[in-house]
């Protein structure tokens, strides 16, 4: 089967400043992936190639190819609103919108044009809250402010907004590390729950987090590639013995 | 080193306590109803400030209604797109329009629309107060917008919102509150100019609904009353210019308790 993303030679630059070198790898459809590596290391950089939000920085350039579902990103022409829409996004810090909580889950709904009727619309925000493990705790006060929820629910907020635009990918930055281990364990349960119906990408410094979600890991260090493999073989029995060293935290 | 800034501040305070407190003193004794609904009448006749107050209200009504969509929409082209040398030419002139005296606005509108138009009117005189809006408005705007944490736009973006759509409708709601007190304040700033006045809406002495005709406004009309020889003509003045100080407070209040209220 054709793998979901294929990443093929992928140079980043901010500026003169060179991020990324030669990166290529490719995810499996329906998988966890786990990107780990030293703060700084372009994991981070990597994760937002795959949904060109680095188009933002006016200062970044990218070579390379990342292919979707057989389709080049880069490619001239790409509708990245489309491109956006398929590939979803869950941030570092969760970042509701200043609306309420029905709000914030519809509002990719409604600009996207998704939904053919209000009841529609309603039964969308219903599923994705329920999809983010989230419904219970907030079906009794959907217009009330995104911001009276607690930082876990906000960042599983964040997570349904993403899921209520049906994406087919979706990345995931660090999702979990401002929350404490109650909130975080939700969060990685949500995770492996997500993979039946999705691709996953996650960025994450947590190694034990690494291991328990992902069905591959990559380890990145200063920008390249360093080893991609199977979670299990990757935490076990790297190649490298950079990886190996970093997991068993032989670096700083 | 805190007493003496505490001296100074409670100096600021008392300051700005005397100026109201002497207005209130000196003004409130003359006002009544049919001071407030009354036009000027000549002098031992009574007469009022009616037809000034409408001015007053209509003409910075309209300079509202030209400058704080034209002030906001500048406002989120500098902070959205603004980055490269055509916001900042925009910002540089903004800020030189807001540090022009605001005569200098009057005899600008007086040159552009009441010499063509053969006269002074509300219309001119609405227009040099927009003139003076727009720069402060867009300023403030743009530094509401800028507070905005770049997250949120991400979060936007990410969802497969177009440039426009993240301006829009996240944005500019979540800076609403500020952007808010900006415009309140700038309208505050309006109601109390004089000077462009004076050669675009003139004065005069009716009730004066059509925006193509002299049109009265307070100011004006507290610059008349106290440069008028007679002691009735300075108690007048007083009152109204409490009438004035009172709105203006009232606004800054408003202000406060719009800019508390976040979501």
């Amino acid at each position: 089967m054709e793998n979901k993303i294929r990443v093929s030679n992928l140079n980043f630059f901010y500026g003169k400043a060179q991020a990324l070198y030669d990166i290529s790898l490719e995810v499996p459809e329906r998988e966890v992936i786990a990107f780990i590596g030293p703060s700084g290391c372009g994991k981070s950089t990597f994760l937002r190639t795959l949904n060109r939000m680095n188009d933002t920085i006016p200062i970044a350039r990218v070579a390379g190819d990342v292919i979707i579902d057989g389709e080049n990103i880069y490619a001239p022409g790409t509708d990245v609103v489309a491109l956006r829409r398929k590939v979803g996004m869950v941030f570092q810090k969760s970042n509701p919108f200043p609306k309420s909580i029905f709000e914030n889950v519809a509002y990719g709904i409604r600009i996207n044009g998704i939904h053919t009727s209000k009841t529609d619309l309603n039964e969308r925000v219903e599923k994705a809250l329920h999809d983010a493990a989230l419904w219970n705790e907030v079906k009794d006060r959907l217009n009330t402010s995104a911001f009276g929820l607690s930082g876990g629910q906000q960042q599983r907020l964040c997570i349904a907004r993403a899921l209520a635009v049906q994406p087919e990918v979706i990345l995931m930055d660090e999702p979990a590390s401002a929350l404490d281990p109650i909130a975080t364990q939700k969060i990685e349960e949500l995770v492996v729950e997500l993979k039946r119906d999705y691709t996953i990408v996650i960025v994450t410094h947590n190694m034990h987090q690494a291991s328990r979600v992902s069905d591959r890991t990559a380890f990145f260090m200063l920008g390249k590639l360093i080893e991609y493999n199977k979670t299990e073989k990757m935490f076990q029995n790297p190649d490298d013995r950079m990886t190996e060293d970093y997991i068993t935290g032989r670096f700083g | 080193m805190t007493s003496l800034t505490a001296i100074c501040a409670a100096f600021v305070t008392g300051l700005l306590l005397l100026i109201i407190g002497y207005i209130a003193i000196r003004g409130f004794s003359s006002i009544n109803f049919q001071f407030l609904t009354d036009t000027p009448k000549p002098v031992g006749e009574g007469g009022g400030i009616g037809n000034s107050i409408l001015g007053s209200a209509m003409m910075t009504l309209l300079a509202a209604v030209i400058g704080l969509p034209v002030g906001i929409a500048a406002g989120v082209y500098l902070a959205e797109y603004g980055r490269n040398w055509y916001g900042n030419t925009i910002r540089f002139v903004a800020d030189t329009l807001i540090g022009i005296p605001s005569i200098i606005i009057g005899i600008f509108i007086y040159t552009l629309v009441v010499l063509p138009m053969g006269r002074q009117s509300g219309l001119a005189g609405g227009l040099a107060l927009a003139v003076i809006m727009i720069p402060i408005v867009a300023r403030t705007t743009e530094e509401m917008i800028k507070l905005v944490p770049s997250s949120m736009r991400e979060g936007a973006l990410a969802l497969g919102a177009p440039q426009w759509r993240v301006s829009w409708n996240i944005v500019l709601p979540a800076a609403a509150s500020g952007i808010a007190t900006g415009a309140m304040l700038a309208i505050a700033r309006v109601t109390g100019e004089t000077a462009p006045l004076l050669f675009t809406a003139l004065n005069s002495r009716f009730y004066n609904y059509y925006l193509d005709q002299p049109m009265s406004s307070l100011t004006v009309q507290i610059f008349n009353y106290a440069t008028g020889p007679f002691e009735v003509e300075h108690a007048m003045a007083w009152a109204a210019t409490l009438i004035l100080v009172g709105t203006i407070l009232i606004i800054n209040v408003l202000v406060r308790t719009v800019t508390k209220r976040r979501y």
